[in-house]
This record gives C-alpha cells, structure tokens and sequence, in this order.
C-alpha cells in the first residue's frame, strides 16, 4: 500500500465552540507563548526569564504611576478603536484615523492658541470641542463622499488624506513656535484650555469619555436603527438596495461619526494629556486601533480588553528594553511572541485539527 | 461485476453536524447513476469526498476495486475521478483551450497546439460542440458546462461527477448533455449525475441511488422506478406529486408594464420595450433562459432600476382606476412602501440581495420594516414573533432565530426569505426562481404558499425554469426572449414544446422580418 497514506494532519471546522473551550484554548496558547518567550530569552540574551517577566509585568503595574500612565496611553488607543468601529463594520477601510485625529487636535489647539485667555473657559471648552468635531468629521466626510459618489477606493483616499493632515499639522506648529525651538506646552502660563485635574490627573477625563462611549457605541451599533443600516451596508449593498436603505446617505452619514469621534480623541489628547501638538500627537494610534476594532470584531468591550493587552506589551517590551539593556529589538521579539500566540489561537477556536491515527490502514488491510 | 468505484462506511461530520453517517454505494462500470436525496441529505459532501475537495472522517473509498487515498483534487485527477461543480471552476479570461491547459501537470509541456488537437479528438469522439478559441466569459452557461467535461475527460476522467447539471440548462440544451452522457457511457465511462428533476433521472440513469439526510436509503434500478416510488424513497413518506391551479377569483388589473426598457451600464438593451398586465388573483409565469431580462424586469417594478424614460409601470390598488393609480417608474423602493404599495419580492440572489447572511432570522425579519415607529432604537420584539411563527409554521430547521442565516441550508433559507415577503401582507409578489435547488417537499410547500397568495387576491409574477412546473403552475406564461417579450400562452393550452420554442427564437425571426 506504499503512496496511500492518510494525511497526517488535517483541519476541521468546529461548530459553535462552548465558552469553556474557547476559554481553554485561550489559556494554553498564554502558556505557550510563555515556554516560547522562555527559550528565546533563555538562549538568546541568556537571562533568567522568570525574572524578565517579572519585569515587563513591572512596566504597567509597579507603580500607581505607572499604572496611570498605561490607562491614559489605553484611552487614547482605545477611543480611535471605538471611532473606526461603524466605519468598520460597515465594510469601509477607514485607514485615515491617524488624520482625522490630527485634525482634531489641530483645530484644539489652533482654538487655544487665538481664543485661549481671551473667552471665559467654559466657552473656551466647548470651542475646542466643537472645532475638533468638526475638523474630524470633515476628514471623515471627504472621503466617505467621494466614495458615495463616485465610487473611489477609500482606502487609498483615507490613506492620503492623513498626509494632508500630518503637513497642516507640521505647518501650524512652525508658524505658532516663532522663534522657539519647539512649540512646548500651548498657554503655559494661563493653562487656558488645558483639563481640570480629577482624582489628581488631567487625562483621567479622557478615561471617563472613553468608558461611556465603549457603552454608547455598543448600544448605537446593536441596538440603533442606525447600526442596522450600518451593518446591512456592511454585508451587501444589493441588499441595503433591496431594502430600501439609501446606501450613499448611510455611508457619509457613518464616515462623519467616524471622522467626528477621532477628531474627538484629538481634542481629549491635546486638551488632557498634552496641552501640546506635534505631528506625532496620533502617535501610530491610528493605525495601531485597527489591529484594535478588527481583533474585538467591533465589540467595544472586547476593544477595551484588546487595547489594554496591546499596551501591557508595549510597556512591558520598554521596561525590558532598559532594565537590561537589550535593544528594542529582542524586547519587541518577546511582546511580539505574546501576540502571536494569542492571535493564533483564534484559528484553534474555530477549526479543530486531526491527527493520522493509523486506523485507515488497519482497515484496508482487512479489505484486502 | 466490475465496479469504477465503491464507497464502504464513509461517515463526515462538521462540526456537531452529521453529513454522511455510513454511507455505502457503488458505481458500475460503463453506468450512468443518479444520486438523489433531499436539500442537505449531504449529496454534493459525498461527491466532495470522492473528488478531494473534503476528506472524509472513516470509512474507506475503492477505485476500481483497489482502496485509495484522495486527499486532493490532483488525487482524484490520478484516480481518473473528474467533477463538474455547481459553480464552474474556469478562468474567465481565458480561451477554452487555455482552460483545459491549466490542469496539465507539472512536468508536462504547454503546447497549446498538442492541447487543441487532443481536445478536438475528444469532442469529435463523443459529440461536443464547442470553439477551443472562445473566451469563457463570451461563453453562455451550457458551453461554460460543455467545457468543463471535456476538461475532466482531457484529463483522463473513466468517472464524472455532474453536480446539478440541468438546473441552468434549457429543455434542449439538456437533452443534448444526454445524449453526450449515453456517448459517454457506450464509450464505457461511468457518470453520477445528481439532480432533483425526477424525469430527468427516469429519463437518463440505469440506476438510482438515495441519501436521506446524510444517510443511505438503497439502490434501485430505474428501470423498476416511478416517479412516486422515488419521491417516496427519498422523502421516507408518500408525497403528492400533483400541483394545484385553482381558478383566479375575481381578477382585476393590478399591474400595466408599458414599453420597459433598460440598459445595463454598457448601454446594452437588457429590457426591451416590454409591456404586458398582471392581475389580481392570477399566477403570471414569466419564462426563458436564464439572464435574458428575468432578473431585471422584477428588479425595475421593485424600484431597484433606472429604466428609460418611455417605460410605464402603473399600479392599480383596487378596482377602482384611475383615482389612486401610480406610476412606479423613477420610485425608490422606500418610496414606493412609503405610499403604502406591498410589492413583495423573492429576489433570486437569496443571500445576496434578499437577506444579510452574517445575521439570525430575527434581524432578517427587519429588514423592510425596521423604521417603523419614530424611535431612534429599533424594536425587535415584533422580528422576534414574525421569526419564531416562520420558523413554526414552515418547519424551518435553525437551531435558533438568532443563528446567521447563511448557516441554514437552500431550503430553510428560501423558507426565511419567502416567509418574510408572504407575512408582509403584500398585493403584488414577485418571485425569482423560487424553487431553485430546493427538493421536492420544500418546493412543493412554495408552491402551497404560492397558491394561498393566489387566492387571496395577490398578483404573482412567477420567473421559473422549469417548464413542466410553469406549465402547471401559471395561468399565464409570459415569455422572455433577448429582451423582448416574444408572447404570453395561456398555461392551461401550451405545451412545453411551444414555451421552449418561443425561448430561443424571436418571432419576426420565425417570421423572416426584421423589427
């Protein structure tokens, strides 16, 4: 019977997997990654590596203050997340959030610098707001249009659109930093604009925003007609047609939610955690909080969890990068085999995988 | 006697779903077999494990009295085992003879010439038609399908596997695939065809072989077959096999077509000029071959195209005529609903256009009425009563009213879909191949539900493909061809000969004059 052999290894599709399983399945590829994480540390930077992930657990959770720090850097992360989850979920590649957050912090701070001291600061307060609103969905808008119309591939539109964003930004800030070497914190003195301090930081208002709109967005795309329509488009156009649902009108209304939400997190950025702006006020987020809504399946809950994992690792890979000296490199590598893991596992909760057993040939040989 | 292959206890599982469960059959040498059973009584599964698309959990398969191992198409391919899909596995840029290339083996030199002058002997043996320089996408479905088998056969193919291939073909056209079948089989290759048209298997196989839900109900040999005593085979049960037509109680003009023209995006006159009525209470069946305006004349009364601007639908609610009457044309489909017209419509992309797969029946249910009411919430306990007395009162097989639609098998997805558009209460419903691959009881139960509708006075526009059904379903059969309407029969008086004549030729071609 020599060339009849079973494959050896071939994959199933499993059926509605029982949360224990998936539980299960989750907690081994934790472990996992951790024996992997183990030898390559072990072989490669040859340190002990229970001790190096005592140490990257100490990037978040050593200090209050470092906790804190992971919940701001969570916040932001975790609201671009929410923005892009309807443009997601309406099959719209939103690749602009980068920009649209831009524009939001740009026109905070552009709203700071002319009116900062001149208004009283509650009327200050909701200028910034209202602009970045409004810058943001305008980032959203245009390509959300364009595609409506005439049909352009958003992905590219979105894409460049954050390059206008990006040299705006660089603009604005040259013309405001006159003579200085940088901008620095806007209103330095006057703290015109900038959060009031609650529970001892500014940017725990960004933390709180963030909370109620993980609950809002999952209410507007559950349960709002809204996020029917969103949902239908997302699925089939022919369909929304069938339905009745004017598809043009669904997806600009949805793209300038999207651009309005991240225009949004511009303004909590500038205005509770660095009452400054600079190109790099996204700071990749943008495109980070892809990895975020995709992974959670536009589930904010779920985002609030992907999000803080994300962070865990970053801050975990830097606190290992200089505690030991390592280069970025080696400490990406062992946050990069977490993610891995945990990524990979998905496929083993969805497919299920079988082994050659050798049965099939005891079989055959009682046919011959 | 010599077996081309044997299937001995093959079982397959997804998931907790049970396909096959110990499945046996055979297929003579030099045989045409049919292989029958219900929508999901795992008919194509098994064909996918005999040709190395899935692999199955036990049980053994013997080519030629020897056991193998198919672990992939090219297996198959090794085997002398070929599959001719649902859905045609072509490239549709290239020319036919480019498309037998690409299943040459590694090794083995493209020589388009070599290719062209074997594939010639091929058709010549067994008496294809076909241009070897044609590109597929100029191709209509018969010659795509034509291709397909002379791909198989190129490749060596002694069993071909036909997956339902008559459900796209016209009365003639599949009588021209039988006669290359019984080429083929004199020449002795052996075929599995499967299919649901129960003539057709009389018509065509020496034996018959039935699946009932996912397992083996016997082997009969047609020769001692009926109609009834298959049906009755397959379904476990004896069936009725006679369709209703009650008479059109009080008919009236609910619908004028005037002049529908329309154009796809090429500028190419899809719709010509088309104008007929539909009335109350009657079944208009609209016959032809598939992709000659069908689709597009329900899609343009349903508001969903841009027709010309001489085209008229006019729709009358009741008797009375001209006070309430309105044209349809330049409506949306929102704003026809929105003056409180019930159009129903069964589109023929089920999953495509008719309902969102990703969701359960519940939210399937909203689909044409979720903005009802000023709320900015949507309600779902209206969807959820509407799901759970469908699921109820049609017997649709879902493990929940929440499970995404595109898990339910053909059947239980046209059962949703036909559902929801009947529970709306509509005046006028439209149904594209409502039918299509459904088995016997879940298409006989459309046709009950077809005919209730009937009788409550609704006008139904009934696109079809099979004539036997058309014929005596409908009351009246209006014909599409190239476009054009080219005659409405009354159903009760035609014969299919007519209908399928009227589908392929134009009448002032028939006559010798040109429009």
């Amino acid at each position: 019977m020599a060339g009849n052999h079973e494959p050896l290894m071939r994959v199933v599709k499993r059926g509605e997997s029982p949360f224990k399983l998936k539980l299960l399945v989750r907690l081994i590829a934790v472990l996992m990654a951790l024996i992997v994480d183990a030898l390559f540390i072990y072989f490669v930077t040859g340190l002990n590596p229970l001790v190096v992930y005592t140490t990257m657990f100490k990037g978040t959770f050593s200090t209050p203050m470092r906790f804190s720090w992971a919940m701001r850097d969570l916040a932001s992360l975790l609201l671009i997340g929410i923005a892009l989850a309807p443009a997601f979920k309406m099959r719209f590649w939103n690749i602009g959030a980068e920009g649209q957050v831009l524009m939001g912090a740009l026109a905070t701070a552009a709203v700071m610098v002319y009116y900062g001291g001149k208004v009283p600061n509650a009327v200050l307060y909701a200028a910034m707001l209202v602009a970045a609103v409004f810058a943001g969905a305008l980032w959203g808008f245009i390509p959300g249009w364009f595609k409506a119309r005439l049909g352009t591939n958003e992905t590219l539109f979105t894409l460049m659109m954050n390059y206008v964003a990006i040299q705006l930004v660089a603009c604005c800030v040259n013309i405001w930093r006159g003579q200085a070497s940088g901008l620095g914190k806007l209103n330095m003195k006057s703290k015109a604009g900038w959060f009031p301090q609650l529970f001892g930081q500014r940017y725990n208002i960004n933390l709180i925003v963030a909370a109620l709109l993980v609950i809002l967005m999952y209410c507007y795309l559950r349960y709002s007609k809204q996020g029917y329509e969103i949902a239908v488009v997302g699925e089939s156009e022919n369909t929304a047609r069938y339905a009745g649902i004017n598809v043009g009108k669904v997806i600009i209304r949805t793209m300038i939610l999207s651009g309005a939400l991240c225009g949004l997190t511009g303004f909590l950025i500038v205005g509770g955690r660095d009452q400054t702006i600079s190109t790099t006020t996204a700071g990749g987020n943008g495109f980070t909080a892809i990895i975020v809504a995709w992974l959670a399946k536009f589930n904010t809950f779920y985002m609030a969890l992907i999000s803080f994992l994300l962070i865990f690792l970053e801050k975990g890979a830097g606190e290992i990068a200089s505690a030991y000296n390592l280069n970025d490199f080696a400490s990406d590598i062992i946050a990069g085999i977490i993610l891995f893991f945990i990524l990979g596992s998905e496929f083993f909760i969805n497919y299920k995988p079988i082994f050659r057993t050798g049965r099939h040939e005891t079989l055959s040989k009682e046919a011959a | 006697m010599e077996y081309a292959i044997e299937l001995r206890h093959i079982t397959k599982t997804f998931g907790s779903v049970i396909a096959n469960n110990d499945v046996s059959l055979d297929v003579r040498k030099g045989e045409i077999l049919s292989l029958l059973g219900e929508n999901g009584s795992g008919k194509t599964t098994l064909m996918n494990m005999i040709a190395g698309i899935y692999y199955p959990d036990s049980g053994e398969i013997l080519v030629e009295g020897k056991p193998v191992e198919i672990r992939s198409p090219k297996d198959a391919y090794a085997h002398g085992i070929g599959m001719v899909h649902q859905h045609f596995k072509l490239i549709d840029v290239f020319t036919a003879a480019e498309n037998i290339a690409l299943v040459l083996d590694k090794h083995e030199k493209y020589d388009i010439r070599a290719i062209k002058a074997k594939a010639r002997e091929i058709c010549k043996r067994y008496n294809f038609e076909i241009d070897l320089d044609q590109k597929v996408y100029e191709m209509s479905v018969s010659q795509k399908q034509t291709l397909e088998i002379i791909k198989m056969l190129y490749h060596g193919a002694q069993l071909l596997i036909l997956d339902e291939p008559t459900a796209v073909l016209t009365p003639q056209e599949t009588e021209k695939l039988f006669a290359v079948m019984r080429n083929m089989k004199a020449d002795g290759k052996s075929i599995i065809i499967i299919t649901h048209k129960l003539h057709e298997v009389l018509a065509i196989s020496d034996r018959v072989a039935i699946l009932r839900k996912g397992e083996y109900a016997g082997t009969v040999e047609t020769a001692r077959a009926t109609e009834s005593s298959l049906t009755e085979m397959m379904v476990g049960k004896k069936v009725e096999l006679n369709i209703e037509r009650p008479e059109p109680v009080n008919p009236h003009l609910r619908l004028t077509v005037h002049n529908l023209t329309v154009e796809n995006a090429e500028g190419v006159k899809i719709l010509d000029h088309v104008s007929f009525d539909a009335f109350s209470g009657e079944i208009l069946g609209i016959a032809g071959i598939s992709g000659n305006g069908q689709k597009e004349l329900l899609e343009a009364i349903a508001g969903l195209q841009n027709p010309d601007r001489d085209s008229s639908i006019v729709y009358y609610p009741d008797d009375d005529r001209d006070s309430t009457a309105e044209q349809l044309i330049g409506k949306t489909p929102k704003s026809i609903r929105d003056l409180g017209i019930h159009l129903s419509f069964v589109p023929e992309d089920r999953l495509g256009m008719g309902l969102v797969g990703s969701m359960g029946m519940v939210d399937n249910m909203m689909l044409k009425s979720y903005t009802e009411g000023s709320s900015f919430i949507a309600d779902r306990s209206a969807p959820r009563h509407l799901a759970e007395s469908i699921k109820k009162e049609l017997g649709v097989v879902t493990p929940s009213v929440n499970t995404p639609v595109s898990r339910l098998s053909g059947g239980n997805v046209q059962k949703v879909l036909v559902g929801r558009e009947i529970a709306a209460a509509p005046s006028v419903l439209m149904t594209a191949y409502a039918v299509r691959g459904l088995d016997i009881n879940t298409s006989y139960t459309i046709y009950h539900l077809l005919n209730e509708q009937k009788q409550k006075g609704v006008a139904i526009l009934y696109v079809g493909e099979d004539l036997d059904v058309l014929i005596d379903l409908c009351d009246r059969i209006l014909v599409l061809c190239g476009g054009k309407c080219n005659g409405i029969v009354d159903a009760r008086k035609t014969t299919k000969e007519e209908v399928g004549l009227l589908m392929t030729r134009l009448k002032e071609e028939q006559e010798g004059g040109v429009a």
